[in-house]
């Protein structure tokens, strides 16, 4: 018997194992939202914004390793998505985005709210399509789901006319799905090439590992770690590699990179082999290509074919998902010697450690330090900014936490709700937001989401009142003229506000009111004294946000850094 | 880094909405330099076939590979590039203004390029050519040196692999 497109859809996702859908709706999905108005099968996220809502989705996704599901209505819900979408692809989440659309006779009309979301996407997308036949729906939802998640996973876009939501097919939705031009190699790795890869490696007298987020994202954490141990190669990771290796780890070095720790940095530089595992060598990784990693072999694992050899050319190149690849390497594992190197690493370490000037009051190494004591076992979602990098500088990481960043395409206002996302896909566990008083503002609306969705996350704003990763390159590369980056300029003739007795702010927004007027909790730390007090204070409140605003120094840089384009070896070490 | 030289690719595809769209929008997004692109259905007509002329050096033309085998609409990337082939591309040349010499002039390079006349009236002529990709080129060339007004239109180059290699 035939059914609706609308009932497959419920159907559809049904089958695929989908809780919950982040969905914002909207005259081109009022079919697929009335559908979903029958059923308790879903957990249905209301959103404040489609940007918070497809954040949130990735927040969701990569916590769980499942596919985040997105629901919005055509034009301009499907245009809020965008960004995610470009995000998701550069950081590989999986998603599976259902975008409304006017029928298919108006397509093409330049209709109410029409917008060709496909043609749009095409290259921020693993796949995207518009469903043209209602008899097409199932398979297309069936593909969506396994090409988001298998391979290199990623954002698929299926954008459903509103006529195909309402007409009536064929009610089975197929278990199974081939698709010719789309073979991932998800369990399969060349033996002789990983047999040359591991010989090299072998050979060498300086060997360094350097891991990247495929290693997280294949959760080849424990083999990973097993590997170094048995064979004593230190490891570095990339910004979305850490945690790769416990973070405390005597083989773990820290992060490589622009802002990479001096010592890690030091170790590519001069290793002879560089064993890299996901990792697509991004231009914040290598610095200047031709003096990266100069004296070095490279071996390159990655599932993604077209990133072996593209920005970096590798000696041996390994077509192979990280845990498949590392599970064999393991076999083969055999004690090295290495300590001269390790003992020359550790020497970098000591010369040049992380650390930072505790002079301008509250420093952000120091609430990193507290956030680690304080909530340790957590998962840690950023924004993007200077205080994304002092996290991945200072956080510690261990088996039990994650840390959740938007690494590839550096998008302001992801992190509030993608901490969201993953509180409501992980409710039984600590979920820290690290943000800044600029990329907070970029999605602040869904505090009203995380309020009525009952969700207890930790944000901390570090707010030094500037776009402070623009401000520290005004700073260092452009003579200090700080143009359009202070976010608190002529604070002091902001309008007082009526009725408030208590001290204001001279800056705006007032964040602790903020969260209070929707329902949430806040507290202004200033001084390391204040700091235990509103960590406890934050813990007693289990079901909306807290905010804790921490007023940091305008002046705090990251560093060490490397000025794009330069070796990684010439850092800025201040 | 190596030579900057054309090469060719043929790539069978999904015959669906936007896969050319998607194909070409690769090549302006990663700034490849493409040279020409065709594209028709096969012998099934769920697939089609696409002859891609590129410019590149060795490790873009790699990339360019690997990039087109990583969309699901792609279901088979071939290099042609130094592989015995067929090729041709259509070529039609309108050459206007020309007098009674030129005319003659314009019959014998028809018949040395082993092009057709398929049309003519009043003082313009009209060429057929399938030829080479670079023998089409050639023509061209030496049809701006001669005359002053001409028109040219071009299919780009449709190749596909031969069946018996063992003269060449």
């Amino acid at each position: 018997m035939d059914i609706t497109g609308r009932k497959l859809f419920v159907k559809a996702l049904q089958e695929e194992g989908v809780d919950t859908i982040f969905g914002y709706p909207g005259g081109m999905v009022m079919d697929l939202f009335d559908e979903l108005y029958k059923t308790d099968l879903f957990h249905l996220v209301l959103p404040r914004h489609e940007q918070g809502l497809i954040h949130e989705a990735e927040g969701y996704a990569k916590s769980t390793g499942k596919v985040g599901v997105c629901l919005v209505t055509s034009g301009p819900g499907a245009t809020n998505i965008v960004t995610g979408l470009a995000d998701a692809h550069y950081d590989s989440i999986p998603l599976v985005c259902f975008t409304g659309q006017v029928p298919l006779g108006l397509i093409g009309n330049d209709a109410f709210q029409e917008v060709d979301i496909v043609g749009m996407t095409r290259s921020i997308t693993k796949y995207g399509v518009t469903v043209r036949k209602r008899s097409d729906l199932g398979k297309i939802i069936k593909m969506a789901f396994h090409i988001a998640k298998t391979g290199k996973p990623g954002p698929v876009l299926v954008d459903i006319p509103k006529d195909i939501q309402s007409a009536p097919g064929p009610a089975n939705y197929p278990v199974n799905v081939d698709i010719r031009g789309y073979k991932p190699i998800n369990d399969n790795v060349h033996i002789g090439q990983l047999k040359r890869a591991y010989k090299l490696l072998k050979s060498a007298k300086k060997p360094l590992i350097l891991a990247g987020g495929g290693v997280n994202i294949s959760c080849a954490n424990e083999q990973l770690r097993a590997f170094a141990e048995k064979m004593h190669v230190p490891v570095v990771t990339t910004i979305m590699g850490k945690g790769a290796v416990p973070t405390t780890h005597p083989l773990y070095v820290g992060n490589s990179g622009m802002h990479g720790k001096y010592a890690a940095n030091m170790a590519v530089a001069n290793c002879d082999v560089l064993f890299s595992i996901g990792t697509r060598f991004n231009d914040r990784i290598t610095g200047d290509l031709n003096e990266f990693a100069p004296s070095a072999k490279i071996v390159h694992i990655d599932i993604d074919t077209a990133s072996i050899s593209r920005n970096v050319v590798v000696d041996v190149p390994v077509v192979a998902d990280a845990k498949v690849a590392l599970e064999k390497l393991l076999e083969w594992a055999e004690p090295k010697k290495t300590s001269e190197w390790r003992k020359q690493i550790q020497a970098w370490d000591e010369k040049n450690p992380l650390a930072m000037n505790q002079d301008r009051g509250l420093s952000p190494q120091c609430i990193m330090n507290w956030i680690n004591k304080e909530f340790p076992h957590s998962i840690y979602v950023t924004d993007v900014g200077q205080h994304q990098m002092w996290a991945t500088q200072f956080l510690e990481l261990d088996e039990g936490s994650k840390l959740i960043t938007s690494g590839g395409f550096g998008t302001m206002g992801f992190g509030f709700p993608a901490a969201i996302g993953a509180k409501i896909a992980n409710p039984d566990k600590q979920v820290v937001c690290i943000t800044g008083d600029g990329g907070f503002q970029m999605n602040i609306q869904e505090l009203a989401t995380a309020v009525t969705e009952k969700v207890p996350v930790t944000v901390c704003v570090l707010n030094n009142f500037y776009l402070g990763m623009v401000r520290q390159q005004q700073e260092l590369f452009y003579g200090k003229r700080y143009s359009a980056t202070c976010l608190c300029k002529d604070a002091a003739e902001l309008p007082k506000y009526r009725g408030i007795k208590d001290e204001v702010p001279e800056y705006a927004p007032d964040f602790v009111r903020l969260a209070e007027s929707y329902g949430a909790y806040g507290i202004r730390v200033r001084s390391e004294e204040e700091m235990e007090e509103a960590f406890a204070w934050a813990k007693t409140h289990t079901d909306v946000p807290t905010i804790i605003e921490f007023l940091i120094a305008t002046e705090e840089l990251v560093l060490p850094m490397v000025k794009g384009g330069n070796p990684i070896s010439e850092m800025i070490l201040g | 880094m190596s030579e900057m030289k054309n090469r060719w690719i043929a790539l069978y595809v999904e015959n669906q909405v936007g896969v050319l769209a998607k194909v070409s929008g690769l090549f302006s997004a990663k700034s490849y330099n493409l040279q020409s692109l065709t594209v028709g259905t096969t012998e099934d007509e769920t697939v089609s076939r696409m002859t891609v002329c590129v410019t590149s050096d060795d490790i873009t033309f790699e990339q360019i590979k690997k990039q087109l085998n990583c969309m699901v609409e792609v279901i088979k990337v071939i290099d042609l590039t130094d592989v015995p082939l067929h090729m041709k591309e259509i070529l039609f040349a309108k050459v206007m203004h020309v007098d009674a010499a030129q005319i003659n002039e314009i019959f014998q390079i028809a018949q040395v390029f082993q092009a057709d006349v398929v049309d003519m009236g009043g003082d313009s002529v009209m060429l057929e050519c399938k030829l080479t990709e670079r023998r089409n080129n050639e023509l061209i060339a030496l049809l701006k040196s001669k005359f002053k007004r001409i028109s040219i239109v071009r299919g780009g180059a449709v190749a596909i692999e031969t069946i018996s290699t063992g003269c060449r």
